[in-house]
């Protein structure tokens, strides 16, 4: 017996959600939220991708065809900007508000309003972001790092909207991050520890806080940035006696966690399709959890690997070195583990399976090249070039987005009630492997022979790789299209999914039918 | 809306406690964040590592030359932006015993038809001798105003440290000079000219 139901029941005639618009505005229903996330984060993620398309239409050819060079700044530093705050870092919390609730079998998540709340923000900080590429003297030109005084002195007038919309989206993250950590510690399903936690649930919380703990870092970056321009004072002004690398080492506290924030729900959630596909548990699940920890926690203490070229003492290289190549060893846990849990499996692929195995190559790939620029002093030849973009690049295309698409194809048959069609969602996987490769991979080559990042023009003989990168990216680009209509294919219709439609797959949400309906977990289940 | 709190849960109550114990985490962080300019500061004033010289230079103990090493001591001066005046080291380079006080001029002036205030800011390279090089007295320490046409020559005395490491046999002194009018003019419009998008 719910209570919460029943007296629920006594008010309205039906279960259902609202309809029309204000069911949408006004929703504080887990599910319905997790979908707007996953669509903002999805509109984002072409908007973003069409500037990337811009930046290889320019970097074709040499020479400047297509669009002016402050132009050129502009679309790196939007498209660095929107990727981040407004693809992966939604797509996750969407993931999460979709299946947070489901897998530790909790009605809703703990703050709903909040929840409603904190989505709705973010199209207004992403309204206010791109609006800045119609104002006089353009968008901001300075790269996604805002490295300043690029930034402060010499940013364009738009850089205070930039400001305001980097504080708006942050608060959003911030009440998201609550609302996760409030869910997993309060909402749990009676007898579900921490340690029999799903790991997509145990990844989140770890996320949570770090986003807790550099989010008002950042919004305290972008305060500093906002004085120095507005209110006149000298943070990062040597004029006024501050310091241009301060700014560095404040950004970079913020930063180097925050790309973990965009990988670790990726961990979590292959960490439950490899062992659905391949019918056998995960192997070492508790492991997998530390290994989380470890790296959440030395995210913390490697920050200065971005700046090694400012000048930095030699023990303080060698400290960054070091830490930073520390945390290879626990990611290497985890691709071990995945790789046992693959073994001797009775291994299928489907279209999750086949994004999450190329996660676990290409994010492994990604990470060797993050070793080669953690040495310090080859770094010095790496830093600020193509070499930079490609690492990444491997690690967040690869890793975070198709660590996306992954839990997306794994979990749209309980999202809508349908199969989506196996054949186009293979084909969407084999042009974004293809496309990603192509890409990215050439890259590498032109950052060793020196070419620098973030140009809208470049020497003759970085040619033929920047053809081929192109190339790679239109197609990479243009099949993303494709799984949009294999999304919109799967919501209208298609093969009625079972509850359960993967055979090796565990855990609370395939216990609710498909599509899971308005209200799940009224009353929790019991973990054993 | 009480119902909730009859639920077998009772979750408001826990929530209310894990928002506190957040939000004191959010505020917590972001006051760290500006917490980290100060201590940045201290840092470097320990360990010398951005290049920026200490304050003025007292000491007890006698200073004693070590007559056995020199050190190449090289002056640098260059103008921030929009900075108008000709400055630059009336000595470009000389050779110094650690230990000894020695004194050199920097030259100003100021060409433009109106009072103007300018800031020196030092920088000292290698990064690893700026603990060991000492101002008893430096133009640096004040603000510089100049009448229209005036010009003055400001005088450094320094001392480079005995305890110099051993492998550093030059250092390199930089000074910007600032226009201390600029900084309030920041966030003017008239800057959006000066911005990077002028490149093209």
């Amino acid at each position: 017996m719910s209570a919460v139901a029943d007296t629920h029941a006594q008010d309205h005639h039906h279960h259902g959600p609202a309809k029309g618009f204000s069911r949408w505005l006004l929703t504080t229903n887990h599910k319905d939220i997790g979908s707007m996330y996953l669509i903002f984060s999805f509109a984002m993620f072409l908007l973003g991708g069409s500037m990337a398309m811009v930046i290889r239409a320019e970097l074709f050819q040499p020479g400047l065809q297509i669009v002016e060079p402050e132009f050129f700044n502009q679309m790196t530093t939007m498209h660095g900007l929107i990727m981040v705050f407004g693809a992966v870092m939604p797509a996750f919390v969407g993931l999460a508000n979709w299946m947070l609730p489901l897998m530790i079998g909790a009605p809703d998540m703990a703050l709903p309003r909040m929840n409603n709340w904190s989505f709705w923000l973010l199209p207004c900080a992403f309204l206010i972001l791109v609006s800045t590429l119609f104002m006089s003297g353009g968008a901001p030109n300075f790269g996604w790092t805002f490295y300043a005084p690029l930034s402060t002195t010499y940013g364009p007038p738009s850089t205070t909207f930039f400001i305001f919309a980097v504080h708006i989206m942050g608060v959003s993250s911030i009440m998201g991050a609550i609302n996760v950590i409030a869910t997993i510690l309060n909402m749990r399903a009676p007898g579900m520890t921490l340690m029999k936690m799903p790991l997509f649930v145990w990844t989140w919380l770890i996320t949570a806080f770090l986003l807790i703990a550099v989010m008002p870092v950042l919004a305290g970056v972008v305060t500093m940035m906002l004085m120095d321009i507005n209110f006149g004072t000298s943070f990062f002004d040597a004029s006024g006696g501050g310091d241009p690398v301060l700014f560095q080492h404040v950004f970079w506290f913020f930063g180097h966690p925050e790309v973990y924030i965009m990988i670790l729900p990726a961990f979590g959630a292959v960490s439950h399709i490899i062992p659905a596909f391949s019918r056998k548990p995960l192997f070492g699940y508790a492991s997998m959890v530390y290994a989380v920890g470890a790296i959440a926690l030395l995210s913390f203490v490697v920050w200065a690997h971005h700046m090694f070229t400012v000048g930095i003492p030699i023990a303080g290289q060698l400290f960054f070195m070091y830490a930073t190549m520390l945390i290879a060893v626990p990611t290497g846990v985890k691709v071990f583990n995945w790789v046992a849990t693959m073994f001797r499996g009775s291994l299928t692929f489907e279209a999750p399976m086949l994004f999450s195995v190329a996660f676990v190559i290409l994010f492994t790939i990604g990470g060797f090249s993050g070793l080669m620029l953690a040495i310090a002093p080859a770094d010095f030849q790496y830093h600020d070039t193509y070499f930079v973009v490609a690492h990444f690049h491997y690690v967040l295309v690869p890793g975070a987005i198709f660590g996306i698409f992954a839990s997306a194809y794994y979990w749209l048959p309980k999202w809508t009630g349908h199969m989506y069609d196996e054949t186009l969602a293979k084909t969407h996987f084999w042009l974004s492997f293809v496309g990603m490769n192509l890409a990215f991979f050439p890259m590498h080559f032109l950052g060793l022979a020196g070419m620098p990042r973030r140009i809208p023009d470049y020497a003759l003989q970085f040619a033929d790789f920047n053809m081929v990168s192109s190339v790679g990216a239109f197609m990479f680009g243009a099949s993303q299209l494709l799984f949009l209509l294999i999304v919109v294919k799967c919501v209208k219709g298609g093969e009625k999914a079972s509850a359960k439609p993967w055979d090796g797959a565990e855990g609370l949400e395939w216990t609710v039918p498909s599509p899971a309906p308005y209200h799940t977990f009224s009353t929790p289940p019991v973990v054993k | 809306m009480t119902d909730a709190n009859q639920t077998p849960q009772q979750p408001r109550r826990t929530n209310v406690r894990v928002v506190g114990w957040c939000m004191a985490g959010v505020l917590g962080m972001f006051a760290f964040g500006f917490a980290m300019v100060p201590l940045y500061d201290v840092f470097c004033e320990i360990t010398g590592i951005n290049g920026k010289t200490g304050g003025r230079y007292e000491s007890t103990v006698a200073v004693e030359r070590d007559e056995n090493r020199t050190v190449r001591v090289q002056f640098l001066a260059q103008n921030g932006p929009d900075m108008p005046w000709t400055f630059r080291p009336v000595t470009r380079s000389i050779e110094v015993h650690p230990g000894e006080p020695v004194t050199i001029n920097y030259f100003a002036q100021n060409p433009t038809d109106r009072a103007m205030v300018g800031q020196a800011v030092p920088s000292l390279s290698p990064s690893e001798g700026t603990l060991y090089f000492h101002k008893t007295e430096c133009f640096c320490f004040n603000q510089q105003p100049l009448e229209a046409g005036e010009s003055v020559e400001m005088p450094l005395i320094f001392i480079v440290d005995k305890d110099l490491p051993e492998h550093i046999t030059k250092l390199t002194l930089s000074y910007t000079l600032y226009d201390q009018d600029v900084a309030p003019a920041v966030s003017d419009n008239s800057r959006v000219r000066k911005t990077t998008n002028d490149n093209g």
